[in-house]
């Protein structure tokens, strides 16, 4: 890099609290500024518990924004948009990320609309090319990569697939003066007014370490308990197949696939799906896959890192019972 | 109420995607209309059947075999379609893609901008927001509920977030973009698809709009992709046959030691 780079994220926040893809982003922030004087600045919006804005210095930013308002007070994509480009201004970044989360994926095109500049969303890798930041994202739901490079305008910029990268530890040596930018009378036609939770405790599909999903042979909306059981034990989210949904058994919110969440987690269980290339283009970025299913040809078995060839109602409940057995000791 | 919907095609997701030389292949594929876009077409249809008035347009932006994509939605009851015609338009890149539409929108005219919250292709999930931003019009994405007022120039909607939903309140002229839930689209009747055959398909370029090419031409385009490849390939793994509580024993031992999971 000829001259030092400068990288900024927009650290999401809930309930005033700083969401861990903010620190993931800073660690990935801190990589790409490089030693050789480049540095990291940290946009947050709205209300935000005291501390917090002082955690992101010691997970790496060097610059703190924090861009308040009554406009800010709950999510508003104009206004944060607004807040946003005051804070572009204020870090002037060559790079800005966004999480990839339901927030950052809503306010990040418009942010980009807004500032003139270009987005590469849901991205998995960056590097720097002959000065210019490069970005990975799958297409097609997984089933291709791509390599994506940005027009003149800057700042270039990026939402972040979270679980991506590993925060880094905090560093209590570090710390940064919070600017404060007052966000001022912005116009607001659209604000979220209530939230209703789902199920209570368990970690979002798009965020969970663990997913156990069941497709077809799932049989009915009844069998699904025999997943809740074994997501239990695990503290795993539960998933579906296409099949599964279509049939009207659960919710589509549960669905994992090319219509539906794409997932990376650490582990996943595929309990009763055959492997549709629409599934498999959503998961198969899990570290470990398990597939359990009757049928030995299921195109799943070329994808799993272990298979139980099995029926899944006496396969399940064994591995309920095994993994309640050794999480114990 | 107007109520204007953008489609697009994408190949079917059933596609298995090849590469040649760097670029997706699409030689074979098989066009499909977008999925998340069948569901804003169906709740425009729905908007307008329950208001007992109003106009649905379903416009889209591409090369001709896009005609496909709007007669599908004229087939089931749409009043008008418009083709947009992509010559010299970035059309990998959502920013240039909403500028062509944003012009086609204020030519058509709104009180409601639907469409799908993502095409399933490059899965960008810009395009609709964009749209808004450049119609400086609210919006709200990933819409499994809605509902709206015309008299009071006011909605209301569900958008899916990690854990649940949240309630956006909108004012009118508004987009949304459309997740799946929101509602279970319909199948053409015999009468749609015959009713299409008599309807005229307006073809507008980039003059029609009154947009410089030069503005949504390759040069001023966000993103631009240099490179495609496949995913590294999944090794075999290992498959466990046989008794039900001696594979899970097996599977348990090998999650925790080898692949060190749990």
């Amino acid at each position: 890099m000829a001259a030092p780079v400068k990288v900024a994220v927009v650290a999401e926040t809930k309930g005033g609290a700083v969401r861990k893809i903010a620190l993931e982003m800073l660690a990935e922030a801190r990589r790409l500024a490089g030693a050789a004087g480049g540095s990291v600045g940290a946009v947050v919006i709205g209300p935000v518990a005291a501390g917090e804005a002082e955690r992101l210095a010691k997970h790496g930013a060097d610059r703190v924004v924090h861009v308040d308002g009554a406009a800010l007070e709950r999510y508003a994509p104009e206004a944060y948009a607004g807040a946003v480009k005051r804070a572009v201004e204020a870090l002037a970044p060559d790079v800005l990320f966004f999480g990839a989360t339901a927030q950052g994926k809503d306010l990040a095109p418009r942010a980009a609309a807004r500032l003139g500049a270009g987005l590469a969303s849901d991205c998995v890798g960056f590097e720097w090319k002959d000065g210019a930041l490069v970005a990975r994202r799958p297409v097609f739901a997984g089933k291709a990569f791509a390599q994506v490079a940005f027009g003149a305008a800057r700042p270039q910029i990026a939402s972040v697939r979270p679980n991506t990268y590993k925060p880094a530890e905090a560093d209590a040596g570090r710390s940064a003066a919070v600017e404060t930018i007052a966000l001022g009378e912005v116009r607001v036609r659209a604000r979220v007014t209530a939230f209703e939770a789902t199920e209570g405790g368990v970690a979002d599909l798009t965020e969970a370490t663990i997913i156990v999903s069941g497709g077809r042979a799932m049989g009915g909306p009844d069998n699904f308990e025999l997943l809740r059981k074994l997501c239990k034990v695990l503290g795993a989210t539960m998933g579906a197949s296409r099949a599964a949904v279509d049939a009207g058994w659960i919710d589509h919110s549960y669905q994992v696939g090319q219509t539906g969440k794409v997932v990376n987690p650490t582990l996943y269980f595929a309990v009763g799906i055959s492997g549709a290339i629409q599934h498999l283009a959503g998961m198969s970025s899990s570290r470990t896959i398990v597939a359990i299913n009757k049928d030995k040809e299921a195109p799943i078995f070329k994808l799993a890192s272990y298979g139980i060839v099995g029926d899944l109602y006496k396969v399940v409940p064994a591995l309920t019972e095994e993994f309640a057995k050794v999480l114990k000791e | 109420m107007n109520l204007l919907v953008f489609v697009k095609q994408v190949p079917d997701t059933e596609t298995r995607i090849q590469i040649k030389d760097g670029q997706v292949d699409t030689s074979s594929v098989k066009w499909v209309v977008n999925p998340y876009d069948e569901f804003a077409i169906e709740e425009a249809l729905r908007i307008r059947e329950r208001l007992g008035a109003g106009r649905v347009t379903v416009a889209g932006l591409g090369p001709d075999r896009v005609k496909d994509a709007i007669k599908y939605g004229l087939s089931l009851g749409a009043d008008e379609g418009v083709h947009l015609k992509g010559d010299g338009v970035a059309l990998w890149d959502p920013s240039c893609v909403s500028a062509v539409l944003a012009a086609a929108a204020r030519k058509i005219g709104f009180d409601l901008v639907l469409t799908g919250k993502q095409g399933v292709d490059y899965d960008w999930s810009q395009a609709g927001v964009m749209l808004a931003e450049r119609l400086d019009v609210p919006h709200v994405s990933v819409v499994v509920e809605l509902h709206v007022d015309p008299a009071a120039k006011k909605g209301t909607a569900k958008r899916e977030v990690e854990g649940g939903a949240e309630t956006v309140e909108f004012e009118l002229p508004a987009l949304i973009t459309a997740q799946k839930g929101l509602n279970e689209p319909r199948y053409a009747s015999l009468k749609g698809i015959m009713a299409v055959k008599k309807k005229v398909i307006p073809e507008w370029g980039l003059g029609d709009l009154g947009v410089d090419p030069a503005s949504v031409g390759p040069d001023a385009a966000g993103v631009h992709f240099l490179e495609f490849s496949l995913p590294p390939a999944r090794s075999a793994g290992r498959i466990l046959e046989g008794d039900p509580a001696e594979t899970a024993h097996e599977l348990v031992r090998l999650l925790r030691e080898e692949a060190k999971v749990i």
